[in-house]
């Protein structure tokens, strides 16, 4: 590709490049540029309707670019799927599903698993260490519907572990979970960092940003800020990321999805 | 292919189980339909059982999947089809633009009706997504317009082709509401066709069409084509509706779809199983259905299958053994009853504990009645109640009452529930004394044993409770007990 810049032989986990998409061909994201380095924990904030969830949602192709590319580990995403782990919001699901825990957390495996085959021995081993690792391993055998909020997050991120990723996107896992939950799951992210996992992370709690993250992002429709969680995090940005829509651009991409109709 | 299929004689699926049908008792009818004797009972059943498959199999996903509107849009949506398809078995071609129609030629070619039938559900699928897209109207009024005017187009064109010279002998009106007798042999081999594949995807591709149905958002994570496998999902259920059309009929085709799945959803939580339970539950209805149909053949197969269906669910519905109507009424009538047995308990420790007698002294039927506030005749059917379980002996015709081990035992343990949680509640949770008793009155009967052992962690003493009075403790419930009071054995008054 022509406009692919340099690197200087390392590939990123995460590179994107005038990144914009949104919703029917109305944009909520506009030219996000972004090269996250390896072992990094990035909290991705911003306000509401800012494109937090679209951005990792663009990343992964669920929602179709308009333009721009993104790259996982300098490959298309198709091609690197599999060092990709991901983490839904929970309320994406219907808990009622008749699935056990352990269910779940083998559709991990099922990207590794590969087409007419069963998950194996080998696969139910890995998903029951997942599933140690959150401390839900004595409700392996338990219908999903019958957890608490904690525990359906806990279980979506043993299912995320079972991937067995390099880079991780996770969105809003830490929305209503109790506080024991919060801090298994910050902790095990430390962990997967310090294994040298890239994590992105939405988040919607600023006060608690601030010491759960190496890096922030801010975002509100365009990439307000990115960098160190201390250079970041500072009163003028801040200021800029939740100041208000900016109204000139939501009125352009409303212009935008009209003329698409 | 369809030159050979339509060289069957007409004759192979035209004959009516009923017309086979003249013993008399139910025993010999029963006998003769499952001895497979006649080949119409024959295909009726087979075709029966492949269509409780199909149907059973793709049904669960429909169910999950929360599109049972969308299968009910689906199977109304093909009727145009299979009236177009049974219309160009009249067309033959003897050249590339040397076409002729001929109304005495047409007859019904399952192949042909397929087709027609598979284009017209494709078609209305098309029509409900290219609404839902392109319009601000949803998904549900999208369905609703579809399946009415798709319908309503199918009617037309059926009526029309009734009017034919050939149409009434064709059995082209049985699709209305299903006949299975109508089932003939080129139907067997189409519905065993498209039963094979159905069975054949969904084993091959369980695992992808599990992750699909719960969580479309990761599967396409892992670059699991979800739209794909919907469309594909539809276009079996297009199918599935096809072959049951000739039993069931386009009205209630779906309901065999939903219910057997249904039914199957409410019993288990586990898909594999439901998967398994719905195909039993289909075959079973969609046999029952042809059964009722070779006894009675002037009733249309389609309802009576349907109510076999309806049935198995009422059945799952009132009589599952977890979320079952009956089976919560059940379990909550013998909870109260073991509430009242408890609570009849715990006064006859109260009333001896307020006279500081021993656990071997008996308490009069008037005592409990004035601690109970209740009727002598309310207390005597609560104490013959415990004596059937053993909790106390009755003496002196059932006037006076005592405590078996067991029963002080439980006694002991109830109150000490109570008390121990009311001196949670006030001195953990600071709640007021006064406000507490209520509250026990409901717990001290769902306290479990580690809980009880997590309060006693929790509290330092638990000598005595926030009223002042004594907590049983262990020494209390063990206590030493003397054998009961010598004298007749008493008789409860139930």
């Amino acid at each position: 590709m022509a406009d692919t810049p340099a690197t200087n032989g390392v590939n990123f986990p995460l590179e994107i490049h005038d990144l914009t998409a949104g919703y029917h061909k109305k944009p909520v994201l506009w030219g996000i540029d972004l090269q996250v380095p390896k072992g990094k924990l990035v909290g991705i904030v911003g306000p509401n309707g800012a494109g937090k969830s679209t951005l990792i949602k663009a990343i992964m192709g669920l929602v179709p670019p308009s333009s721009g590319w993104v790259k996982i580990f300098g490959k298309p995403y198709n091609e690197n799927r599999r060092r990709v782990g991901y983490v839904p919001q929970r309320e994406s699901v219907d808990w009622d599903f008749p699935v056990t825990v352990m269910d779940v957390v083998m559709m991990g495996r099922y990207g590794h698993v590969g087409w007419f085959k069963r998950p194996n021995k080998a696969d139910r081993e890995i998903a029951r260490d997942c599933l140690d690792k959150v401390k839900m391993l004595p409700f392996a055998k338990r219908q999903i519907s019958n957890l608490s909020g904690g525990q359906q997050q806990r279980v979506f991120l043993a299912r995320a572990l079972a991937q067995e990723s390099d880079i991780y996107f996770m969105d809003e896992p830490f929305a209503g979970v109790d506080a024991a939950t919060e801090t298994a799951i910050i902790a095990l992210l430390h962990e997967l960092r310090e294994k040298g996992k890239t994590l992105l992370v939405v988040h919607h709690d600023l006060p608690t940003a601030r010491n759960y993250f190496d890096q922030l992002l801010l975002l509100n429709m365009r990439v307000v800020a990115y960098g160190e969680t201390e250079e970041v995090f500072t009163y003028d940005l801040l200021q800029k990321t939740y100041g208000g829509r900016l109204t000139i651009l939501s009125e352009v991409a409303d212009a935008v999805g009209q003329r698409a109709k | 292919m369809w030159v050979v299929l339509a060289l069957v004689p007409e004759s192979a699926w035209s004959a009516k189980i009923g017309d086979v049908a003249e013993e008399s008792s139910l025993g010999q009818q029963a006998f003769r339909f499952l001895s497979f004797r006649d080949p119409s009972v024959r295909y009726a059943v087979i075709g029966s059982v492949m269509l409780g498959i199909s149907c059973g199999l793709l049904g669960c996903f429909i169910v999950v999947r929360k599109m049972a509107l969308v299968g009910d849009t689906l199977s109304h949506a093909v009727l145009p089809g299979v009236a177009l398809g049974f219309l160009c078995s009249g067309v033959s071609a003897s050249g590339l633009f040397d076409w002729s129609f001929e109304v005495a030629n047409i007859t019904k070619n399952p192949a042909l009706i397929f087709c027609g039938a598979v284009v017209a559900g494709v078609a209305g699928t098309f029509l409900v997504n290219t609404l839902k897209q392109t319009t601000k109207i949803k998904e549900d009024s999208a369905l609703g317009l579809t399946l009415a005017s798709f319908f309503a187009v199918g009617i037309c064109l059926l009526t029309m082709i009734q009017g034919l010279e050939t149409g009434n002998k064709s059995g082209i009106d049985k699709f209305m509401f299903g006949q299975a007798a109508a089932i003939g042999e080129d139907d067997i081999r189409l519905m065993l066709g498209v039963t094979l594949l159905i069975v054949a995807v969904v084993f091959l591709f369980y695992k992808e069409l599990l992750v699909t149905s719960f969580d479309a958002g990761f599967a396409r994570s892992i670059a699991l084509p979800s739209q794909w496998i919907h469309h594909g999902l539809m276009l079996l259920v297009a199918f599935a509706v096809v072959i049951a059309l000739q039993a069931v009929g386009v009205v209630l085709v779906s309901a065999m779809l939903i219910t057997p799945a249904a039914a199957a959803y409410l019993l288990t939580d586990r898909m594999h199983r439901m998967l398994f339970l719905a195909v039993g539950f289909g075959v079973v209805s969609g046999v029952l259905g042809a059964f009722i149909s070779f006894l009675k053949p002037n009733i249309p197969t389609g309802p009576c299958m349907v109510l076999g269906a309806s049935a198995v669910f009422a059945v799952a519905f009132f009589g599952g053994p977890r979320h079952g109507v009956l089976t919560r009424w059940w379990r909550h009538v013998s909870r109260s009853k073991r509430v009242q047995r408890e609570n009849t308990l715990k006064a006859l420790f109260q009333v001896l504990e307020r006279r500081d007698a021993q656990p071997e002294e008996s308490v009069s039927l008037k005592e409990l009645a004035e601690r109970r506030r209740e009727t002598l005749d309310d207390v005597s059917g609560q104490a013959s109640a415990l004596k059937q379980h053993g909790l106390v002996t009755l003496h002196e015709e059932g006037n006076k009452i005592l405590f078996t081990p067991s029963g002080w035992q439980l006694a002991c343990t109830i109150v000490r529930n109570h008390r121990l949680w009311e001196l949670y509640l006030t001195n953990e949770a600071n709640i007021a004394p006064d406000h507490v008793h209520d509250d026990a009155e409901q717990i001290e009967h769902v306290l479990g044993d580690d809980v009880v052992r997590e309060l006693e962690r929790m509290l330092d003493d638990t000598t005595r409770d926030p009223h002042g009075r004594a907590i049983p403790g262990f020494a209390d419930i063990h206590k030493p007990f003397a054998p009961s009071a010598p004298g007749p054995s008493g008789y409860g008054r139930s």
